[in-house]
């Protein structure tokens, strides 16, 4: 077995608490400084897992326009499902014979795994992490056609905007950018209302809106 | 192997059709019923945490494990067929209650002349109108003989909607051009969200009559004529690709279920893998004998019956017969064999991406509340200046929100597709985009067809159903039409940006479409170009019955569902008002 590899993030970068000003815009509360989280990582090693999530937040920064990969714990969310049954294929028909070079409206027909497909894909990205963000960009844009750069910049979307049970859109961070309020268990009276203005209720998580300890598809067999 | 029991009547599948032939065979007879299903068991309450988009939508829990089994995929005979390793354009479901509970729910019925589809279009335009390669057929029932099951089965799902034809009087505010119903919907109509009703306005103004999508999410509590209740919908947006946490959208588990878990004589095994129907040979009257299947422990065993029903979607129920050599398999190269042929899916797709100025709140609504409009179907309007047949109706629905699936389309005129240009467009685009769909007629043709793969197999080393599938021009230029039309709405709805369909090409089995598969086992008036008569039992082989969309010659631009119940309440009547007197050929 291999040794275990752990993430480690400042609280300041991930997680805290964000709210909604009166003008609807999301802002941070308050991180804890100086104080730093290990995460255990299921399938990244340390250095593959700073590189993803370097990746990440050029994918979806943190900017102007409010947080990012890195505030949703992106990162977090590829490493288990990567570690997961997505990752291995466990639901992908994988027999033989592939044809590498199918049409595309045949979907994916490769051999490798979501897991490989990283495994190969990062080999390209050594020392990513230390880049300067322009420098980040442009190593990205030479590989934006590659297959495993479409994968990482699907599953940064996922882990932006995923339930939190899967380990990624922290605090609903991702949610609170977009005004999505999550598993609202009723709308029935407001679905006919609010035209034309914004209705934006508080979110809410799965375990939150179903009461239910769920298990995500990434922990099961 | 082991021979069970034997047991008056096997259904294979646990799906719409296979739990309403045991629902009215188990109340309205005394005969031993079980139902095989390959999935799991499961109720209302199993879907009280469902509401995942990840696990739901993107890795797709409710659907049939494309590991065990797929399909093969080639666009037309010249090529070697490639396996669907993940699912994409259609979606099996799996478990009890298959494709019926994670669907959206939209329950129109197929217009009149849909049945005569040959007839009418030939009559009316001429044969040398109708596409070369065609293979359209009649159904053998028309849809006067069908009615009153069309409102049996919307009774028995509490439709809500707005009629628009009742015995013939036309009713402002439905669907002026359905076929006549001999009653107003159960239920009313769902609540209309903000993007529908901008849409219906917008329709209206260019003459259009739109009228609230017919939908099985109830607009109210409701109790159906079998004593079964269910909630009304709290539009929270979670149909499609989920079961209904409160029940409130119809699916076979809490509609039928409850019904046949009183019964005695009917029950379900789950984990049951059928892979051949056991049958003598036709010169002893083919009979069919029973069915083999892998059980739940991996054994496989015999079950006798007297009476068997395979329900278990277009494509399997399709296989069952070619694996099992019931049948000849069609070869469109000489036009012989009926089993297989006609393979047709819908004319399907977002015809209309539109981009508004204000928020839409499109997190609240349900797979079937919107609006949609049918004056574009059919034979509605005059195709003689055009270069297409038939058509198919627009719609604006709401509830297809969810933000892994949706934040990210942005119009057009964003370059990035990634980095902080790219996510500052879809922030802002997020809720201010709605898509007009569109829903069309797919023609039978001699080259869309369903066989047995010759290189790939499932996990018991069965060969995988091969689809040979493709669009041909009729279904292209109807999408060009359709597309300008649903450009045109957007436009007067006041979007400021639209990103139009992008027209079809060859048929691409990424790009969801809709779970809408038809065709394989066919049914028709006579035995050399259908595999089943009009009460979908087998020509030849008279104790066997097969229901489903398998049956449908060609597709409608309307949703199956209410067309299947309908189908199956016929054969429900047929058999046990005539056939158990009289085992024998009803046509």
């Amino acid at each position: 077995m291999r040794r275990r590899e752990f993430l480690t993030l400042s609280a300041a970068s991930v997680g805290g608490v964000l709210v909604y000003s009166l003008d609807r815009k999301v802002s941070r509360l308050s991180a804890q400084a100086g104080q730093s989280i290990r995460i255990p990582l299921r399938f990244f090693s340390q250095s593959e897992a700073l590189i993803v999530a370097a990746a990440a937040s050029r994918i979806f920064p943190s900017d102007e326009a409010g947080p990012g990969a890195r505030e949703a714990g992106v990162v977090v969310y590829i490493d288990r499902q990567l570690a997961g049954p997505w990752g291995r294929d466990g639901h992908r028909y994988t027999q033989e014979p592939f044809e590498e070079n199918a049409a595309a409206e045949f979907g994916y027909q490769g051999k490798a795994t979501p897991q490989h497909i990283y495994r190969q894909g990062l080999k390209d990205l050594t020392s990513f992490d230390t880049l300067a963000p322009a420098e980040q960009d442009q190593k990205l844009r030479q590989i934006e056609t590659t297959l495993f750069f479409s994968l990482l910049r699907q599953n940064t979307v996922e882990g932006m905007f995923s339930d939190p049970i899967h380990g990624g859109n922290v605090d609903m961070v991702g949610w609170q950018l977009i005004g999505f309020p999550g598993p609202r268990m009723s709308n029935y009276d407001d679905v006919d209302k609010h035209f034309g203005e914004a209705f934006r209720p508080k979110p809410v998580s799965l375990r939150e809106a179903s009461g239910r300890k769920v298990r995500p598809s990434e922990d099961m067999e | 192997m082991k021979a069970l029991p034997p047991v008056d009547v096997v259904i294979v599948g646990g799906g719409w059709t296979g739990l309403l032939m045991a629902k009215e065979l188990g109340t309205r007879t005394s005969l031993s019923v079980v139902v095989l299903e390959r999935g799991a068991l499961r109720k209302t309450e199993d879907y009280g945490d469902d509401m995942d988009e990840l696990d739901y939508t993107i890795r797709l829990r409710m659907m049939q494990d494309a590991s065990r089994e797929t399909v093969t995929l080639r666009h037309d005979m010249s090529q070697r067929a490639l396996p669907l390793r993940q699912h994409g354009s259609f979606l099996p479901g799996s478990g009890v209650g298959g494709a019926g509970e994670h669907w959206s729910a939209v329950c129109p019925r197929f217009l009149p002349d849909c049945f005569e589809l040959l007839s009418r279009t030939a009559e009316k335009y001429g044969a040398a109108r109708l596409p070369e390669d065609h293979s359209i057929q009649d159904w053998g029932v028309t849809y006067d003989e069908l009615e009153a099951h069309y409102t049996r089965a919307d009774l028995l799902l509490g439709l809500s909607g707005k009629a628009g034809n009742i015995r013939g009087k036309q009713i402002e505010g439905g669907n002026i051009f359905e076929g006549w119903r001999s009653a107003e919907y159960p239920t009313p109509p769902t609540k209309v969200p903000y993007f529908s009703s901008m849409f219906a306005e917008a329709t209206k103004s260019l003459g259009y009559h739109p009228y609230p999508v017919p939908a099985a999410t109830t607009s109210r509590a409701y109790t159906n004529p079998d004593g079964v209740s269910r909630a009304g919908c709290t539009y929270c947006g979670y149909c499609e690709t989920f079961g209904c946490m409160i029940g409130a959208k119809s699916q076979p588990t809490n509609t039928l279920l409850p019904v046949i878990e009183k019964r005695k004589n009917v029950s379900i095994r789950s984990g049951a893998w059928v892979r051949r129907i056991a049958h003598d040979a036709p010169e002893n009257k083919g009979r069919a004998r029973g069915v083999i299947y892998i059980d739940a422990h991996g054994k496989e065993v015999f079950q006798p019956a007297e009476l068997i029903f395979l329900a278990s979607w277009t494509l399997n129920n399709t296989r069952l017969l070619l694996l099992s050599g019931i049948g000849e398999a069609y070869d469109p190269a000489t036009g012989r064999g009926t089993v297989g042929r006609n393979l047709t899916h819908q004319v399907t797709f977002s015809a209309a991406t539109a981009f508004f100025e204000k928020p839409l709140n499109r997190f609240m609504g349900s797979g079937a509340s919107g609006m949609m409009f049918s004056d574009l179907d059919g034979d509605l309007i005059d195709h003689s200046g055009l270069p297409f047949l038939r058509g198919g109706t627009l719609n604006a629905r709401s509830a297809r929100s969810l933000p892994i699936s949706e934040c990210g389309v942005v119009p057009k005129s964003v370059k990035a597709t990634w980095g902080s240009e790219w996510k500052k467009a879809a922030l802002h685009y997020y809720d201010r985009t709605g898509r007009i769909g569109f829903s069309g007629e797919h023609l039978a043709y001699k080259g869309n067809y369903m066989d047995l793969d010759p290189t790939y197999k499932d996990g018991f080393g069965d060969p995988l159903l091969r689809l040979t599938l493709d669009w041909r021009e009729n279904e292209r230029k109807m999408a060009e039409y359709a597309t300008a039309k649903a450009v045109e709405i957007a436009r007067e709805m006041g979007a400021k940006e639209v990103n139009p369909f992008p027209g079809l090409r060859s048929y691409d089995a990424t790009r969801y479409q809709s779970s809408h598969i038809q065709g394989g086992t066919i049914m028709g008036t006579v035995p050399d170009r259908s595999v089943l008569n009009p009460y979908l039992q087998h020509w030849h082989v008279s104790n066997l019955f097969v229901l489903g969309a398998s049956a449908f010659p060609q597709n409608a631009a309307a949703n199956p569902t209410p067309t299947i119940l309908a189908l199956t309440y016929r054969t429900a009547d047929a058999v046990i008002d005539r056939y158990l007197k009289n085992p024998s050929a009803l046509a």
